[in-house]
């Protein structure tokens, strides 16, 4: 993670459903970097973030990493990230560590004690040997979050990952945030609520939305 | 993908229901035959690979709809896409994990069955082998409905629309090599046209389930 190779997005313009949700949007993160989302509900964060992932692709720009489109090479991009999303990805019948066993095992860590340095980065090696059935909201986030330190990747992708966090939770992830960045990690996140990341940019999604112009609007539907 | 596999298998094992379901779904249906069409020996022998395959393909469909379900609703199978394994590598491990414990179980209980509809013992192996050769193409051919019809409404009656008439050739060829068997013909260009559709969508199938797993998630 030594490089400074740029994490950049040019010119992207995406449609959902029809319709237009940015045009001209511009990014870079740096490695030890960190980019906040901001921006009204259905502004497109997620769709950002989901692009950034490579789940989804834009009409229009493109996203590269080091100067190689993600689309020239998805499996590597795939490789340095992780992703969290709205889904907490949590089996009812499966015990905490192994969940989180088996997201570092397809990541190609198979070391325990990696695992269990997650758990407790995310205060859950108390519950470790619990069902996720039994979890609350609160510890399933926590348990999805864990993934992220057990099997390192450079870029974290995080769509709105503190909700349902309380706040000593909140504070356990800005302080692994703070500590990928300092191994030059990067971090892009979406948040409703002010999460401490020091010297990190905010990208206002409000500013790419097309002209509230219905003709417009009308126009690009068709 | 191994990982992925045992941690399906893990999972069928702990929450048992779709699996044993299908089995026991087989199980049955082939039993209410002999009660239906009456206790003539020669009648069910004749009827045998029909019923016995049918019942395969009705069970392989029934646990088909859960296949790609649960992991699309609870977002794993959105990290899977994210993770460095290939997407086609997720659906051959999907796949093979549905094939371990729906398709095996089958071939281990069809013998039985059989014997029930009074097929002669020595076809047995020939059963056990042509199941070897359908039961896959069955998971196979299904996952690709199953992942097509993945966050579609009403998935459950569209899935047997998809998926069914692309059985069909499963079916013809398995019940013509049980038949030729039975009648003392040889099974083998049957069973070798079986084993050549296996190896067309061994190739083609975890391709078609990656794209439509990919646009599931668009």
């Amino acid at each position: 993670m030594t490089s400074s190779s740029p994490f950049t997005g040019r010119d992207l313009l995406c449609l959902r459903g029809g319709r237009l949700v940015f045009q001209d949007l511009d990014f870079t993160l740096a490695a030890g970097g960190c980019l906040t989302l901001v921006g009204p509900n259905g502004s497109g964060k997620s769709t950002l973030l989901r692009l950034m992932a490579g789940l989804l692709k834009p009409l229009r720009g493109t996203i590269a990493w080091d100067g190689v489109a993600l689309a020239q090479d998805p499996e590597a991009h795939r490789a340095r990230l992780h992703y969290v999303g709205h889904l907490d990805a949590v089996k009812a019948s499966f015990t905490c560590r192994e969940i989180l066993s088996f997201w570092a095992g397809v990541r190609g860590v198979a070391d325990r004690a990696a695992v269990d340095r997650a758990l407790a980065a995310f205060a859950i090696d108390t519950i470790a040997d619990v069902p996720g059935r039994f979890l609350s909201a609160g510890q399933r986030r926590r348990l999805s979050l864990a993934r992220l330190v057990a099997a390192p990747a450079p870029l974290w992708l995080l769509d709105e990952p503190t909700v349902g966090l309380d706040r000593a939770s909140v504070a356990l992830l800005e302080g692994a945030i703070a500590r990928h960045r300092a191994d030059g990690g990067r971090v892009v996140l979406s948040t409703h609520i002010d999460l401490a990341t020091p010297g990190g940019a905010v990208l206002d999604l409000a500013a790419f939305a097309p002209a509230e112009d219905d003709e417009d609007g009308a126009e690009d539907a068709a | 993908m191994l990982r992925l596999i045992l941690r399906d298998l893990r999972l069928v094992l702990r929450q048992g229901s779709d699996a044993t379901a299908a089995l026991m779904f087989f199980v049955l249906c082939v039993v209410l035959f002999p009660f239906g069409v009456g206790p003539e020996p020669n009648v069910l022998m004749r009827i045998a690979p029909g019923v016995l395959l049918i019942a395969a393909l009705l069970a392989a469909l029934l646990s088909m709809e859960r296949l790609f379900q649960g992991d699309f609703e609870d977002g794993s199978l959105e990290l899977l896409l994210l993770s460095p394994l290939p997407a086609e590598g997720v659906a051959v491990a999907k796949v093979a994990a549905h094939w371990l414990v729906t398709g095996v179980p089958l071939m281990i209980v069809a013998p039985l069955l059989a014997l029930l509809l009074r097929m002669p013992v020595d076809q047995l192996g020939l059963l056990v082998g042509t199941l070897a050769l359908a039961t896959p193409l069955l998971s196979l051919i299904g996952a690709v409905g199953a992942a097509l019809t993945l966050g579609a409404r009403r998935s459950g009656v569209l899935l047997p629309l998809l998926v069914l008439p692309l059985y069909i050739p499963v079916l013809i060829f398995a019940a013509a090599g049980l038949d030729a068997g039975l009648s003392g013909l040889s099974p083998r260009p049957h069973l070798l046209l079986l084993g050549g559709m296996l190896c067309g969508a061994l190739v083609l199938a975890p391709l078609a389930i990656a794209a439509a797993l990919r646009a599931a998630h668009e």
